[in-house]
């Protein structure tokens, strides 16, 4: 059960006793106005109670919540969108949508994790974690757009790649591998946003780029919560504890140079504003693109070495 | 610095009289084999032939012509998170470096093998299960930096478990980090060879080890991204026995081949051989080890 829908139940409720209050109040001849403004302020105060400080597994909970803007909100909302499908070998996977895309009028190659809002999409989607194939298809992408000088823009979620039998047998490793090594020389400007869950080298595979942006409460860790409890302590129901040692909010990653930029959300979450959240997305990536834009090639690939070289150099 | 003095130590001990110490139990067969025979034979099991997983320095003993100068030894693991679980993370640190003699995961240098200079990157499992944290992507960025500027092939022996849990993001940018390191050595036309030896999983496989112009593996280690557990978990039904296996994976066509340890030194050395003509090593590139031209017939073939 996610933590964030539970916790925000009771205010669901206060919610929709404010709405009836005021539809009786615009119906009946009584002055319900300072009831109304009562219930706002207690509404407003438990907000900032519930949601104005976070903990690391209520930010995972947030990340995952089943109403927070996906990937293909964030696709949709581009100026115009060319899907291109498949890895051109085996088939198409997806738990990534990629291609051409113009971003306030700018020409880019758009990449998608998506994990799928119903259940017939999640299955489609594999719950947004990409097989071989989803990474092969981003290898694509990025040599098409390094080819034809466009610009390559990312949205991260995903609890992690796949980890099947199918997966395993085409070589999931040597795809999230070559993914990276793909982006490590590309010629073109690269932004990575995370907008949900930033699962281990799954997510990482999209994330090797020269501005890596996120959302205030978006996660980004070395193994999903679950995975690390299990890897840890042979136990995934440790969850919780596994969050909140691995340093995995948007702050912490800001100030261990991880992430450039980190994008506010609304109190309550990204869902409460999925339009205007996914606007400030976009303006964000676009701001990062103008900035990146202006510089040639081998600054741009020198820049993107640097930022990762320094990434843990200082432990000596 | 040469092959450290402990090691020399260890080697010129002579062996107490006969021991429970001194014995072990294959893994495999269940034999038990006389530890200096075990040794003498590439820490091959002498009745089933299994590949027991090797001390770097050990690895590093069988492979090399003669000294072996480390580089980013001086190189230690900080506690950039504050982890604690059970026991607080630079205690771990601490626990391992007693017991394996090690620094960290991997061991780098300069060597030359069968007379071919080289880079040589050798990780170690005993070592916080050879996962990389800050300090393994630091010494194998190194390694191709420093390879990249001598204009030298690597040769990097892989053994981990994957990212290091402790040191959070951290670890796992180091697959990006060496990623770019690998990539620049490739571009200025460098030569690289990963031997996968058991295990290979998770970040490591999923950069470097992935990334090789020849990726070799050791007769049936186990190579993969999700640890055999995590799938077992997530699918509720039991796996092959050969699944994700060397064997397995050059089924697939995911490896170029498997490689018994005893034939391993030759065939690198062929391999070095065909790598050669791309770079030639810059002036004063390696200390120690003269070029000589290998012996053909020095190598045994398989296939």
């Amino acid at each position: 059960m996610n933590v964030i829908v539970e916790r925000e139940k009771g205010l669901l409720q206060l919610e929709q006793r404010i709405d009836e209050l005021k539809a009786q109040a615009a119906q009946q001849p009584v002055d319900m106005t300072a009831e109304i403004r009562a219930l706002e302020e207690k509404y407003a105060q438990i907000q900032r109670e519930v949601f104005g400080t976070l903990s690391p597994w209520q930010r995972v909970n947030m990340a995952r919540h089943p109403k927070r803007p996906l990937g293909s909100d964030y696709i949709r909302a581009l100026d115009q969108f060319d899907e291109l499908h498949g890895d051109r070998h085996f088939r198409d996977d997806h738990a990534i949508a990629g291609g051409f895309a113009k971003l306030r009028g700018r020409r880019v190659i758009a990449i998608a994790q998506d994990k799928g809002r119903d259940t017939k999409e999640k299955v489609l989607r594999n719950f947004g974690m990409p097989s071989p194939e989803g990474y092969r298809k981003v290898i694509r992408l990025v040599k098409l757009a390094d080819h034809l000088g466009l610009p390559v823009v990312t949205f991260i979620d995903t609890s992690g790649a796949d980890p099947g039998i199918g997966s395993e047998e085409r070589a999931q490793s040597e795809a999230i591998a070559q993914s990276l090594y793909e982006l490590a020389e590309a010629r073109v400007p690269i932004v990575a946003t995370i907008i949900g869950e930033g699962g281990s080298g799954g997510a990482l595979a999209l994330g090797l780029a020269d501005r890596v942006l996120i959302l205030e409460h978006a996660v980004y860790s070395v193994a999903s919560p679950e995975g690390a409890a299990a890897i840890l302590w042979g136990d995934a129901a440790r969850a919780e504890e596994a969050a909140t040692r691995l340093k995995l909010t948007s702050d912490d990653l800001l100030q261990f140079g991880i992430v450039d930029e980190v994008i506010p959300e609304p109190i309550g979450g990204a869902h409460r504003d999925a339009p205007g959240t996914v606007t400030r997305v976009l303006d964000a990536v676009d701001a990062a693109l103008g900035v990146l834009s202006a510089l040639p090639p081998d600054q741009l690939r020198e820049g993107r070495y640097r930022k990762f070289r320094r990434i843990g150099a200082a432990a000596g | 610095m040469p092959m450290p003095e402990w090691l020399r130590l260890r080697r010129a001990q002579p062996v107490p009289a006969e021991d429970a110490a001194q014995w072990t139990k294959c893994p495999k067969c269940g034999s038990m084999i006389y530890k200096p025979d075990l040794a003498a034979n590439a820490w091959v099991c002498t009745s089933c032939g299994h590949h027991f997983r090797m001390h770097a320095f050990d690895r590093i003993a069988m492979l090399v012509d003669a000294d072996f100068t480390e580089i980013g030894g001086e190189l230690v693991p900080g506690d950039p998170l504050g982890w604690t679980d059970k026991v607080p993370y630079p205690q771990k640190l601490a626990r391992d470096r007693e017991k394996s003699k090690l620094t960290e995961g991997v061991v780098c240098g300069f060597a030359s093998i069968g007379g071919y200079p080289v880079a040589l990157g050798v990780m170690d499992f005993n070592f916080r299960g050879g996962t990389m944290g800050s300090v393994v992507g630091e010494r194998i960025t190194q390694l191709f930096e420093r390879a990249r500027e001598r204009k030298l092939p690597v040769v990097v022996f892989t053994a981990s478990g994957g990212a290091r849990m402790e040191e959070g993001m951290l670890a796992l940018m180091q697959m990006a980090k060496t990623t770019l390191a690998v990539r620049r050595h490739h571009d200025e036309g460098g030569y690289y060879i990963s031997v996968l030896t058991d295990p290979t999983t998770g970040g490591v496989s999923a950069s470097f080890a992935f990334q090789a112009d020849v990726v070799l593996a050791e007769a049936r280690a186990a190579i993969g991204f999700a640890g055999r557990r995590v799938i077992e978990q997530t699918i509720r039904q039991k796996l092959p026995e050969n699944f994700q296996t060397a064997e397995f994976l050059l089924e697939k066509g995911a490896i170029d081949m498997v490689v018994e340890r005893k034939e391993l030194k030759d065939r690198l050395v062929r391999l070095l051989d065909y790598g050669s003509g791309a770079q030639r090593p810059a002036n004063g590139a390696v200390s120690g080890g003269s070029v000589v031209t290998p012996q053909p017939d020095s190598a045994e073939t398989r296939a």
